[in-house]
């Protein structure tokens, strides 16, 4: 393999702590090295920002309900269609984009790993044949569990073993990477069309509620010590007033400590805060409860985050909770697609404009910037905007030019149609804070990393640590003229470099790289009752034989990267 | 000695049952028995053993006689077609794997081609339907799990998708359904009195082409307004009966097949059947699902649109994909006669598409890539057979309901044939030289 | 009691056609299946038909010679049948009004007798329909 050196650049790399210090990167053999030899290929950083790859924790961007979402959205492709162009696939869809778009554009932004963030595990072929087909970042998939019969059944008598055997099974099988939950108990109720909006509501027939799945998941998540925590998307999710059931649900890791081998601090991920962090009795008292969550984030070390800020787009929400979506089509009246899956989760889909002359909207975006800009512990918070469903993961450069500009916040406020509304029902006029490219890195490297497990593999620049690196056209030194420069700074690299590969140059797509897939490979203890129960399941309940349901083979996962957790002790 | 493979998928309709159990030689070239399949699916399997078969390409010679080439010759035919070609059409893809379909739309890519699968004439209206109006579905093991109420609009599966109703939808004891057939009504609408209509509870034997009607006729009764005496031949009584039948249910499903997707208000009777879903689940839960034919049809779906972001008839020829049923749709395309150059893999458009459309197919260069004799073939001047996928090779498919399903290899391929996936990477490789791609 | 009577065709799957494409569309089981017209008793007694009978349907889009059988799945007076496959495909109504559609069902046809007359195979009628030379 090549080796580089990526000289003089501006190197911002909390892992080591190093703050814009002009400093060179080595690369060889795929990894960060200390020194290269002089036949090294010289990239010139000079006067540019350099970071590790950034690191996605929570985007839809590989499964059934993804392409649900393209099979159903044809005016998604319009005026987003990309032509095959060197070795670049042809691409289309804007929130939506194709599998080799999606690939690109995390590239091209100077992303090298991203989780797919619900996989519904009777779906798992589907899912890993969409990430064999992202080229470039490494992926991972999380298996949902909050409505599982079995999760439901074992945990209504708190046996955690027995749910730590069928999680490993099934992180097995599917090629899983972490524990997902999403509005735990209430898709299930969504069987019967009906829902679970408080931590307390008991789920119909199986009489557990969803803190008891919650509690219950967290406990085995830690009896295994996987590498990353429960991953949840709560009760109540996008309701004036959920922010009680967010505090709720937050409240539930009390008292349960993180044991892993992986350098994981959290015991629960709460991803898309910002459809979480909602006051109000209405949609016209609607408004926004940041304060409130980070506060209690902020005091808890056991929690990390992610924001989903909304991006004022046209996109498409997805999501396993599926009596929201039946919610939404109500609110909007656009079109709504719905899939249950027996024994395990559901998912619905449904269009959505998130237009800056609603105050709702504009509200939403506001909250979805405050959280951030609240968080005291940028390593706990992450950005994302729960792609697509608060808007396009294209749209990090913005979100971006949002935190880091002050000026770039004010000049949205004004254009607001409600400006007077966003400003009383939030703080974001009163928030000064600019996140500097520190924590900026923080955010997007090093935190979301270290939350998933990764940390001493991605999100930094240390030697011994994969090469994946951004090289920006960004000038640390130089005063920002226009917040739009950081924009533009930030939407397209100067270099991506993946696993030692280059795969972006001056914006441009230069290699394919070496895709992995990522997933937890468990060796756990013999649980003859699970297995008993798994096998009953099978010739009972499913529709598919227990010998057809693993992903396994070349053409699912053809180049596997397994992290390994002993569970045996 | 023999051998018995257990949890074989049966590569024939959308209903995918993978409970099949298949005897072969122990050597593994012979396949001798099968047992769990439907007899359509049985005679899939056996067929693959007959002794005439076509194992070599054949080249159609000018006095009309075929020719055995051989695979190599058969690709470089391919390859150069496609290179040649301004607009060739792609077309099929429903009866081979997603892996084959994956490399197929490379080729396709290169090739700027219009691609499309058999939901042209098979659920394509259903799709134009879901992009208008969305749809709310599920597994079929929800509905053996919950569903109480079971309407069958327009299909008949106990013809089309024998083990349809055994495995999934009427006769099954689920987790809430206990009571197997006793805990379900069944409805069925169709014009003619099926197989499937004399097991119902209840019959509308509707007046052909005049669902649009009766579906909104239900919707009005669901919300409990005037209706005329009769619609669509149906007395208004009845139709309240089945509105009732309807929402007084747990968990309802409509199934529904070519009654609705081939008649003439097409993509609008599935508008109205997804309207009446929707109008449902203000009452109880319901869903609505499409009874797919072809065992991956849904699978090409997928796969166009992961990669390409439409599910059937995709046009390349400008060098990114565009999508317009009608425009862009093989029997349009064909009937016009705008294409240049005809790929056929896992279908049989020559007996299935109208006589105009395979018509077009006639007048041009055409491969038609099937392990067996068609009218496709009998009008191809290539004729490519190749291994049984899901019998002689495995491979990715997805049910009706979008589960995948990873097919199995049960037995050997005859000496020296290829697969579609070993076939399809030779003609890349020669279209990638042919056309200087990298 | 009537030379040709009118009636509205529509096409679609049934066991046997599924049966007798996996065994062999070149064969002549595919014709017992596929090349055939299902008719209501009292159609068949107004053509003045006996069951069995080949007849030619017509319709604004082509003919076909299939034999004439009694429906298996009726009563559908007005009604006729004709499995999916090349038959059915010679006289459908192949317009898609842009939906890329074929009207495979609901097509008027005529049906008149016509015993002299052969049902070809399928793939001979294909063929023949498309003028393909055939050595």
């Amino acid at each position: 393999m090549a080796e580089y050196i990526i000289r003089n650049g501006h190197v911002f790399d909390p892992v080591q702590g190093i703050k814009g210090d002009k400093k060179d990167i080595c690369i060889k053999d795929g990894k960060i090295v200390d020194k290269v030899g002089s036949s090294a290929k010289v990239i010139d950083a000079k006067d540019k920002t350099v970071m590790a790859g950034a690191v996605e924790i929570h985007a839809h961007i590989a499964g059934p309900k993804v392409n649900l979402g393209r099979i159903y959205r044809p005016e998604d492709k319009l005026f987003s269609c990309t032509p095959t162009k060197g070795m670049e696939r042809m691409g289309s869809g804007a929130s939506i984009p194709t599998t080799f778009k999606t690939g690109y554009e995390y590239a091209k932004m100077g992303y090298t790993t991203a989780m797919e963030a619900a996989m519904p595990p009777l779906f798992s072929r589907h899912v890993h044949e969409e990430i064999r087909d992202t080229p470039i970042i490494d992926e991972g998939a999380f298996p949902v569990f909050g409505n599982n019969w079995f999760v439901l059944e074992y945990l209504k008598n708190h046996e955690i073993e027995n749910t730590a055997a069928y999680m490993a099974w099934l992180l097995n099988v599917t090629k899983g990477y972490a524990v997902k939950v999403v509005n735990p108990g209430g898709t299930e109720a969504w069987g019967w069309g009906l829902n679970c909006l408080t931590v307390n509501d008991p789920v119909p027939y199986f009489d557990i509620t969803p803190a008891e799945i919650v509690k219950g998941l967290m406990e085995a998540n830690e009896y295994l010590g996987l590498p990353h925590s429960v991953h949840i998307h709560p009760n109540n999710l996008g309701n004036p007033g959920c922010y009680e059931t967010t505090l709720d649900t937050l409240k539930l890791t009390e008292g349960i400590k993180a044991k892993n081998k992986f350098g994981r601090e959290q015991v629960l991920h709460l991803t898309h805060t910002q459809f979480h962090s909602y006051g109000g009795t209405t949609w016209a008292d609607f408004e926004s409860k940041a304060k409130e969550v980070t506060d209690y984030v902020n005091k808890n070390k056991s929690i990390t985050i992610d924001t989903g800020n909304v991006t004022l787009d046209e996109t498409t929400t997805m999501t396993a909770d599926g009596p929201f979506e039946h919610h939404l089509t109500g609110l909007n009246h656009l079109k709504w697609a719905n899939v249950d899956v027996e024994l395990e989760t559901a998912a619905g889909v449904v269009p959505y404009i998130y237009s800056p002359n609603i105050s709702v909207c504009a509200i939403q975006w506001a909250i979805g910037l405050e959280i951030p800009l609240m968080m005291k512990d940028p390593m706990r918070c992450y950005i994302t905007t729960d792609h697509p469903n608060a808007g396009p993961f294209t749209r990090y450069p913005r979100v971006i030019k949002w935190l880091m500009s002050k000026k770039a916040r004010d000049v949205q406020v004004d254009s607001f149609k409600h400006k007077d509304k966003v400003l009383s029902q939030t703080s974001i006029g009163s928030l000064d804070r600019e996140l500097s490219l520190y924590e900026l890195a923080q955010m997007t490297r090093a935190g979301p990393a270290k939350s998933l497990g990764l940390g001493s593999m991605v999100g930094g620049l240390k030697p011994g640590m994969d090469a994946d690196i951004a090289v920006y056209n960004f000038n640390p030194e130089k005063p920002v003229a226009n917040p739009d420069d950081i924009e533009k700074a930030f939407s397209r690299t100067a270099a991506t470099f993946k696993s030692g590969v280059q795969v972006v140059s001056n914006g441009e797509i230069v290699s394919n790289g070496n895709k992995r897939t990522l997933w937890v490979s468990i060796k756990a203890k013999e649980n003859a009752q699970v297995a008993r129960d798994i096998a009953e399941k099978f010739v009972k309940y499913y529709s598919m034989t227990q010998a057809n349901y693993e992903a396994l083979g070349h053409h699912f996962v053809p180049n596997p990267f397994a992290i390994e957790v002993d569970a045996t002790n | 000695m023999t051998k018995t493979i257990t949890d074989v998928i049966c590569p024939f309709c959308g209903t995918l049952c993978d409970d099949v159990e298949v005897v072969v030689s122990d050597d593994g070239k012979k396949l001798l028995e099968v047992a769990n399949a439907c007899v359509i699916g049985t005679e899939k399997f056996l067929h693959s053993q007959e002794p005439d078969r076509v194992t070599r390409p054949r080249l159609r010679q000018e006095d009309g006689s075929w020719k055995t080439v051989s695979y190599e010759e058969a690709a470089d035919y391919t390859a150069k077609m496609l290179a040649k070609a301004k607009k060739p059409l792609m077309y099929g893809w429903s009866s081979t794997n997603c892996e084959a379909q994956s490399i197929g739309n490379e080729i396709a890519e290169i090739a700027k081609s219009c691609c499309d699968n058999t939901a042209a004439v098979c659920h394509g209206t259903t799709l134009i339907a879901v992009q208008d109006i969305g749809l709310p579905s599920c597994t079929l093991g929800e509905i053996k799990n919950r569903a109480d109420r079971v309407i069958f609009w327009g299909c008949n599966p106990a013809h089309a998708h024998p083990r349809h109703m055994s495995r999934y939808s009427i006769f099954p004891r689920g987790f809430f359904t206990g009571k197997g057939q006793m805990s379900r009504k069944m409805v069925v609408v169709d014009p003619r009195c099926t197989d499937t209509a004399k097991m119902a509870d209840v019959h509308l034997q509707i007046q052909q082409g005049h669902d649009y009607e009766l579906l909104d006729a239900l919707r009005v009764a669901l919300k409990g307004e005037w209706l005329p005496d009769s619609v669509a031949g149906i007395p208004a009584e009845k139709i309240r009966e089945v509105a009732d039948i309807m929402k007084s249910g747990r968990f309802g499903i409509i199934f529904f097949g070519m009654g609705v997707t081939q008649s003439l208000s097409k993509n609008h009777n599935i508008d109205a059947a997804i309207a009446l879903t929707k109008d449902l689940n203000e009452h109880t839960k319901f869903s609505i699902m499409p009874m797919r034919g072809h065992y991956n049809v849904t699978g090409s779906g997928e796969v166009f649109a992961w990669q390409f972001g439409f599910p059937y008839s995709v046009d390349l020829t400008r060098g990114f994909a565009r999508y317009n049923p009608g425009d862009s749709s093989s029997v349009d395309l064909l009937t016009r006669g705008e294409v240049d150059a005809m790929f056929t893999i896992g279908s049989d458009p020559g007996a299935h598409f109208p006589i105009s459309a395979v018509k077009g197919i006639a007048k041009v260069d055409s491969v038609c890539i099937d392990p067996h004799m068609t009218p496709t073939s009998g009008v191809s001047k290539l004729h490519v057979p190749v291994a049984f996928n899901g019998v002689e090779c495995g491979g990715n498919c997805y049910r009706m309901d979008n589960v995948p399903i990873d097919c199995r290899k049960v037995v050997e391929p005859p000496e020296g044939m290829l697969t579609d996936q070993e076939f399809l990477t030779m003609v890349l490789d020669r279209l990638k030289k042919l056309k200087g791609v990298a | 009691m009537a030379n040709s009577i009118s009636v509205n065709l529509i096409s679609g799957r049934t066991i046997q056609q599924g049966v007798a494409i996996e065994s062999g569309k070149e064969k002549p089981s595919y014709r017992t299946a596929c090349g055939i017209i299902e008719m209501d008793p009292s159609d068949l007694k107004k053509l003045g038909a006996w069951k069995s009978t080949n007849v030619k349907v017509t319709s604004d889009y082509g003919s076909v010679v299939v034999k004439a059988v009694e429906a298996t799945q009726g009563p559908h007076p007005g009604v006729a049948f004709i499995p999916m496959g090349p038959w059915a495909n010679s006289v459908i109504n192949p317009n898609t009004y842009s939906t890329g559609m074929p009207t495979f069902k609901g097509t008027p046809v005529k049906i008149e007798v016509a015993i002299n007359e052969p049902v070809l195979l399928g793939i001979e009628l294909v063929q023949k329909n498309c003028g393909v030379i055939v050595g």
